[in-house]
């Protein structure tokens, strides 16, 4: 059988990972974030499977491939809670649009507050609590 | 009781206590007291073990590396399980009050955020304790996870569009780190066919590899860690969550991320790390420090104040990567750091519960209308500023201390620059402390608080400041706790001698 050469892999890894990271930082709809994630745990889960053939003519070291599981069972319930969040935000109102700063948080307030009646007051809310 | 038992105790009791309180609500408060009184317990008995015999090693039902998980309780891990179990039974305690209904005022978060606020609490406790008695970088990459996954979910507990915006991107950036943290643990195991934080330590050579796998762990920890420029994520999401949560993600979320750092950069990586990047990180901290302590003053809310104080705070910390890595003598240093981290905690979690009855009682927190709330939450204002006098280090308190041994450390090694930084960050800290006071100072005709607070509440508040003001007088046990099995050498303080 003739050998693999990994490094073809782990290239394509790294270019996965950097195309993710660029994404969750850049795009700001949340959707494409969530995706650019998966993406980017893509990436990693190729070069684990990659150095795990390290050694020619002999099987492929088990432990990152238990890595990868691990990885891919994180990296689906990471997708389902972060779907779920987005999910709620766009019930919230306002769309799915996240900008990279936190700048909502800090800008126009959702309903006004009828014990405070102006944006720099949200915290009203929990405090009523 | 036995170690073992000490370590299962501290992390199966919350996860187990965690599955009960989503399975039962309604026991959900007493689950969470029953967790906090058996991880004091666990957590000085296992310190008292660690101070006795040393360094212990855990295998998991009796598997070991490198397909079973392997924990280990140094005194680092001893001393932050200790940390983690005080803040997490004052967090639980002052959820008693929070979430108890108020006659005064109409609740405004969701009816159910008490049912969900027990199990996804207890297992971010699971996780922080299982994060620290971590052995091995993989298994580290799996705990902040788990952390991760929890911490999002209790942000998210505030309801409304800018507590989810917030959860979401703060689990986002998470998740993001996450990954790169993955990628350098797939390359460090690639390069030295281990992920065991000592064994890397022995079998590394400084290569492109290492250097890649120690920067793409040390730039997810940062993220996660929300060290400036990182650190954008951090306001919103400390400040909009229910303020239990806002205590615990301060104290202790954002200090899992640098004790992970502070590991592999003094121990595992120790061969590769280079000075140069040391004088860099802790350049990023300094910026943190000036920046956000600006920022701080800025703010018109109070718990942005508080928020926005540990960006500040977190700068301090990242002083230990150039003041250790430098010279050999750095025992000062690293306890220095530590107690930093354990001051910062205690006085943080007092600060943000007494900005968080002063929201209950006022029903807002803008600053320029909290005229006159020393006369209305007296309890509250007097934590507020205990705990300011230990975040700016006053003696005899936590905060001195651990500025005391940095500044120590600072001036042996002929590093200058951090000494003026801690001098200027000071100077900064007091005066974002002192205009919320005077705020709260100032007369008033009118009563500003139409609700009253309960004693639970600003009691829990007062007492965490008083523990983040002892921790001074009592860092003795601490400091020598903080010895056992660390990466450091050299007497405690300059001229000092050698334990």
């Amino acid at each position: 059988m003739p050998e693999l050469d990994p490094r073809p892999y782990l290239v394509a890894g790294a270019a996965l990972l950097a195309l993710g990271l660029w994404g969750v930082a850049a795009l700001p709809h949340v959707v494409r974030k969530i995706l650019a994630v998966n993406l980017m745990g893509t990436g990693v889960f190729l070069v684990l499977v990659a150095t795990a053939a390290r050694t020619p003519g002999e099987v492929p070291d088990p432990v990152p491939h238990a890595m990868v599981l691990t990885g891919i069972v994180v990296s689906v319930c990471a997708t389902a809670l972060a779907l779920a969040l987005a999910q709620r935000l766009q019930e919230s109102g306002g769309g799915l649009e996240l900008d990279g700063r936190g700048k909502e948080a800090a800008g126009p307030a959702p309903a006004p507050d009828p014990e405070c009646g102006e944006p720099s007051c949200r915290g009203g809310r929990e405090g009523a609590s | 009781m036995p170690a073992a038992a000490a370590i299962a105790v501290l992390v199966l009791g919350p996860l187990l206590a965690g599955a009960a309180a989503l399975v039962a609500p309604r026991a959900g408060r007493w689950l969470g007291l029953g967790t906090a009184g058996a991880s004091l317990w666990a957590a000085v008995a296992l310190a008292r073990h660690v101070l006795a015999s040393g360094v212990i090693r855990h295998r998991v039902a009796g598997w070991g590396a490198p397909l079973g998980i392997e924990l280990r309780a140094d005194g680092l891990a001893a001393f932050m399980l200790l940390v983690v179990a005080l803040v997490g039974t004052a967090v639980t305690v002052y959820a008693q009050h929070y979430f108890r209904p108020s006659a005064c005022r109409e609740k405004h978060h969701a009816p159910s955020a008490e049912r969900w606020f027990w199990p996804l609490w207890l297992s971010a406790w699971t996780a922080l304790n299982a994060l620290f008695l971590g052995a091995d970088v993989f298994n580290l990459y799996v705990t902040l996870e788990l952390l991760g996954f929890a911490a999002a979910a209790l942000v998210a507990l505030a309801g409304g569009r800018a507590a989810l915006a917030a959860a979401l991107r703060y689990f986002l950036v998470g998740l993001a780190g996450s990954l790169l943290y993955l990628m350098g643990v797939a390359l460090a195991y690639a390069s030295t066919g281990t992920v065991d934080l000592s064994l890397l330590a022995q079998r590394f050579e400084a290569g492109p590899a290492s250097l890649a796998a120690l920067a793409l762990m040390t730039v997810g920890l940062l993220a996660k860690g929300a060290l400036l420029p990182l650190h954008f994520w951090l306001p919103p999401a400390h400040a909009d969550a229910p303020t239990p949560v806002s205590a615990a993600l301060s104290a202790l979320v954002v200090k899992a991320s640098f004790v992970i750092l502070a590991r592999l950069w003094l121990e595992a990586f120790a061969p590769v790390a280079s000075p140069a990047a040391a004088q860099a990180l802790g350049a990023l901290g300094a910026a943190a420090v000036l920046w956000g302590g600006a920022q701080a003053l800025r703010q018109a809310r109070l718990k942005m104040v508080v928020a926005y104080s540990t960006v500040a705070q977190i700068g301090y910390l990242y002083l230990l990567f150039p003041l250790a890595l430098q010279r050999p003598d750095n025992r000062g240093a690293w306890t220095g750091a530590m107690l930093f981290v354990a001051a910062h905690a205690l006085a943080k979690t007092a600060m943000f519960f007494a900005a968080g009855n002063v929201l209950h009682g006022a029903g807002h927190d803008r600053l320029r209308d909290l005229d006159g709330l020393t006369h209305a939450l007296p309890l509250s204002i007097a934590a507020f500023g205990l705990a300011g006098a230990s975040l700016v280090g006053l003696p005899p308190s936590g905060g001195f201390v651990a500025k005391w041994l940095l500044l120590g450390a600072g001036l042996t090694q002929g590093q200058w620059w951090w000494v003026l930084l801690l001098a200027a960050g000071t100077l900064v800290g007091a005066t974002y402390i002192m205009r919320v006071l005077t705020h709260a100072f100032t007369r008033f005709e009118e009563d500003p608080v139409p609700c009253p607070v309960s004693l639970l509440g600003e009691g829990t508040a007062l007492g965490l400041a008083l523990a983040a003001v002892l921790l001074g007088l009592g860092a003795g046990w601490p400091a020598e706790l903080l010895q056992v099995g660390a990466p450091v050498a050299g007497p405690l303080l300059p001229g000092g001698i050698a334990p």
